[in-house]
């Protein structure tokens, strides 16, 4: 089971350029969370302060009691043992056989024989599906391959808390579908924590748990997926819906004579609330919630459309009632 | 930038490459110490660094030879000349040519290869899986451009001196015998051992500069150019200062040998 995630007040700035300021969530055990956000908001520094790589400036990240923020460099190490990260590139060592690569952290941490290993390391490569290509360099295969032998590094050592640093990133759509896919299964097969970093849309609105949106230097919303969906909240509503009408500029945020200038009348009505992506077997995940609890829960009556089984989505095929509105839920 | 940045950001750079070094330092005595790796850069760095010692070596030797055999000669003293060429190649030469071939072939390698992991983001990777990078990857690499700093030094000293003699007898007409004889006359035992610690000072200055500058790099494949190159310059600015102090500290704590 994961681990929860406390973050409170974090703060950090490069110089005098405030990157964010006060971001305050919690990314609770065993869920899959989004974190979204404009290009160049600080979605992967916010990332790297999770692990401890950047230290915030102020703020805590409570994992397991400890706080990440503040804890010495030897806490800091033991406490890196819990997660596991992709990397934006897969971050795979250029030296070393994909084989290697995996077993390098058993190798590094652990006491287990080379027979032992090479089990381990077979499993996660036939999770991600990479079996075949263990003797392969991280410079003979595609980007797609490199991210999921990524992957299969980042879960070897059975993390509590899996962090993906934009997992979409230089993959066609097809190839985002099977990471999307696959993140949903191991979801459901390890019930770590996880975290996306990612800014695409099709992504957020269909895989995770729970949205946050940075925006602005803070964060501008952080909840259950069908809140985000069905809010209202200019910024939200604006990238989740990817429309020019709203606060986000070109380059940064609108002033407020741009702002004003626009006709909010004309805005589109919110598309309806997508089904949830369902582990390939089609049962839902432990941590999952059933589509339209939120909804009922906050009276919240979702766009027209919603929750409808439309058969598009991959492993959606499992017919699965939505909860209708005036039904106990 | 105001002023007081501009006063202080040399200071904490070099505020900050000191602690690095302090880091390694302290590295090198954690367990467990990384043989392999060790084995593979010690290796490695010979290898791109031998074959250009060697041919630096030879004109080397050749050069002081023709001043020193020269000036020399003016003085009537060809006997000596011999013990002049060794004394300038085993306490100068040797260290500087080994100097300058382990911070351009040496240290820029080692630049170049942390910065690429760098900017691949591998360090963070390894980092994140629990192994500091500084233990893992810089130690080893620090400890074996030392030890091929000292082996180098050797190198430069018997190339160099084989090169002067060569010079001096075949080109300016010495007498071998002389020649070889003379050798000691200037020349103590404590030479080599100033010339092997100049070297293990240099081998540790040029894998540490290299490696600060290489984990620091910034700004893709462009920052792994610029931080190579500001590698191997401000090892060389480092080198020449240490070469002088460890020089100036010599003659004040061995006495020159009485003739």
């Amino acid at each position: 089971m994961g681990v929860e995630v406390r973050v409170e007040g974090l703060t950090k700035s490069f110089g005098k350029q405030t990157i964010w300021r006060d971001v305050s969530l919690t990314l609770p055990a065993g869920q899959i969370s989004v974190m979204l956000g404009p290009s160049g908001t600080g979605k992967s520094v916010f990332l790297k302060a999770l692990i401890g790589l950047l230290k915030p400036d102020e703020g805590h990240i409570f994992i397991e009691g400890t706080d990440i923020a503040t804890c010495s460099e030897r806490d800091l190490y033991d406490i890196r043992k819990l997660f596991g990260v992709l990397f934006q590139d897969g971050a795979m060592f250029g030296s070393m056989t994909l084989f290697d690569n995996v077993a390098f952290p058993l190798r590094e941490h652990t006491r287990k024989t080379e027979t032992e290993i090479r089990e381990i390391v077979m499993e996660k490569m036939s999770m991600v599906g990479l079996v075949g290509a263990e003797d392969k360099l991280p410079g003979e295969i595609s980007g797609g391959m490199r991210k999921r032998a990524g992957l299969a590094r980042a879960l070897v050592l059975e993390p509590e808390i899996v962090l993906f640093d934009e997992p979409d990133s230089g993959l066609d759509p097809v190839r985002t579908a099977f990471i999307n896919q696959l993140i949903v299964d191991l979801n459901a097969q390890i019930e770590a924590t996880f975290l996306i970093v990612t800014h695409d849309i099709n992504t957020a609105r269909t895989v995770p748990d729970n949205i946050g949106l940075l925006f602005h230097r803070h964060l501008a919303m952080f909840g259950p997926r069908e809140m985000l969906l069905s809010s209202e909240e200019p910024a939200v509503r604006q990238f989740l819906n990817a429309q020019t009408i709203g606060p986000i500029g070109m380059s940064e945020e609108k002033d407020a004579d741009e702002l004003a200038g626009e006709n909010h009348d004309l805005l589109p009505p919110l598309p309806p609330i997508p089904l949830q992506l369902l582990p390939t077997d089609g049962r839902p995940r432990p941590t999952q919630a059933p589509p339209g609890a939120w909804c009922v829960a906050n009276g919240v009556t979702p766009p027209p459309g919603s929750f409808l089984d439309d058969g598009t989505a991959l492993g959606a095929s499992a017919s699965r009632q939505p909860v209708s509105s005036g039904g106990a839920a | 930038m105001s002023t007081a940045t501009l006063v202080t950001a040399p200071l904490a750079t070099a505020g900050k490459l000191f602690a690095f070094g302090a880091d390694v330092v302290l590295g090198v005595f954690r367990r467990p110490f990384q043989v392999r790796e060790f084995i593979q850069q010690a290796w490695f760095i010979a290898s791109v660094t031998i074959i250009p010692t060697a041919l630096v070596a030879i004109p080397f030797g050749a050069v002081i030879a023709l001043q020193a055999g020269s000036l020399i000669q003016q003085f009537g003293a060809q006997s000596f000349a011999g013990s002049a060429a060794v004394l300038a190649v085993v306490r100068e030469a040797g260290p500087i040519a080994t100097a300058l071939l382990v911070a351009g072939a040496g240290g820029s390698a080692i630049a170049a290869d942390l910065g690429a992991r760098k900017i691949r983001e591998e360090l963070d990777a390894m980092m994140v899986l629990g192994i500091d990078p500084i233990q893992r990857l810089v130690v080893p690499r620090v400890l074996a451009c030392m030890l091929v700093a000292v082996f180098l030094n050797g190198l430069v000293s018997v190339v160099g001196v084989i090169g002067g003699y060569a010079f001096n007898v075949v080109l300016q007409g010495g007498t071998p015998g002389a020649y070889l004889a003379s050798f000691t006359a200037l020349a103590q035992t404590a030479d080599l051992y100033q010339g092997m610690a100049k070297a293990l000072v240099f081998g540790f200055i040029a894998a540490i500069v290299a490696a600060y500058k290489g984990m620091h790099a910034d700004g893709g494949p462009r920052g792994v150019g610029q931080a190579v190159n500001e590698a191997v310059v401000i090892t060389f600015l480092l080198l020449f200062l240490a070469n002088f102090v460890m020089s100036a500290l010599y003659f004040q704590l061995v006495p020159a040998k009485a003739l």
